[in-house]
């Protein structure tokens, strides 16, 4: 990989990384349907919950790929702190969902799952951001 | 025990879940936030990186006294949301009337605009949820 492409391209700013977002936010959805209707977490959010992980754990490992071909973060403090907050929100989610089986536990996961996305693109800047 | 006379409902159930599910997200944000600024760059603006502490703390805090839910949680997550409130309202201020006093952001700086509001919002839901838990309906 030379010198421009590695400028340009972006590990945790690919296909993996939009579809988490997306993913996250359809739980999200569902999960907030669920939480309207007075409905506890089901097996859809808590299997929803688990794609999300997988697709972050696919893009941890897709960053540490990068990391040893040499790729660096632009703020690489940041970058972990972010990545390593990122892969332990479906757990938590989990959990809570798991303590609280009624609507709240819904809204919970439904929090959770706005918060990931957020999270995801603030990973995506703080790869590309150099300086400033 | 003066406490049984006056039966509060946990703040541990319910919505309040959801808000310690909140209140556990700050606490990891400002953890994070505070620790990489003062670990990488402390002398840039201290005050302001020990404010991010202080509003990690007062996050873990509130996390655990909600969490707890007895009588000494509640007076802990009182105190915590209080100070909460005070410091979002006097920091949002203070950044907005005097930019020079905090040269890089805090959670709280502009009223926690860097976090959707939610820092402002959240002292004001931990403060309700208090009070709606003050008697147990049961």
């Amino acid at each position: 990989m030379n010198d421009t492409a590695s400028l340009t391209s972006s590990p945790v700013d690919g296909f993996l990384a939009t579809a988490a977002i997306v993913l996250s936010l359809a739980v999200a959805v569902w999960a907030l349907v669920a939480a309207v209707r007075q409905r506890p977490p089901d097996r859809v959010q808590f299997a929803g919950l688990a794609v999300v992980e997988l697709a972050l754990l696919a893009l941890t490992v897709v960053a540490l790929v990068a990391l040893g071909d040499g790729d660096r973060p632009g703020e690489p403090g940041a970058f972990f702190g972010y990545l390593v907050t990122l892969v332990c929100l479906p757990p938590l989610a989990w959990v809570l969902a798991r303590m609280e089986p009624t609507r709240w536990g819904s809204a919970i996961v439904c929090a959770i799952c706005l918060v990931a996305p957020v999270v995801v693109v603030r990973l995506q800047q703080t790869w590309e951001v150099v300086g400033g | 025990m003066a406490e049984t006379t006056a039966p509060e409902r946990a703040t541990n159930r319910g919505p309040g879940r959801l808000l310690i599910a909140v209140y556990i997200l700050f606490a990891i944000a400002a953890t994070s936030r505070a620790g990489l600024q003062i670990a990488t760059r402390f002398g840039e603006a201290p005050v302001a990186y020990l404010l991010s502490a202080l509003a990690a703390v007062i996050y873990i805090v509130a996390a655990v006294g909600l969490a707890r839910a007895g009588h000494a949680g509640r007076r802990l997550a009182l105190a915590c949301c209080s100070v909460e409130l005070v410091g979002v309202l006097a920091v949002g201020v203070l950044s907005i009337a005097d930019p020079e006093l905090f040269p890089d952001e805090t959670v709280w700086s502009d009223f926690g605009g860097g976090y959707g509001y939610i820092p402002l919002v959240l002292p004001v839901l931990g403060l309700f949820w208090l009070w709606r838990t003050r008697r147990d309906p049961a």
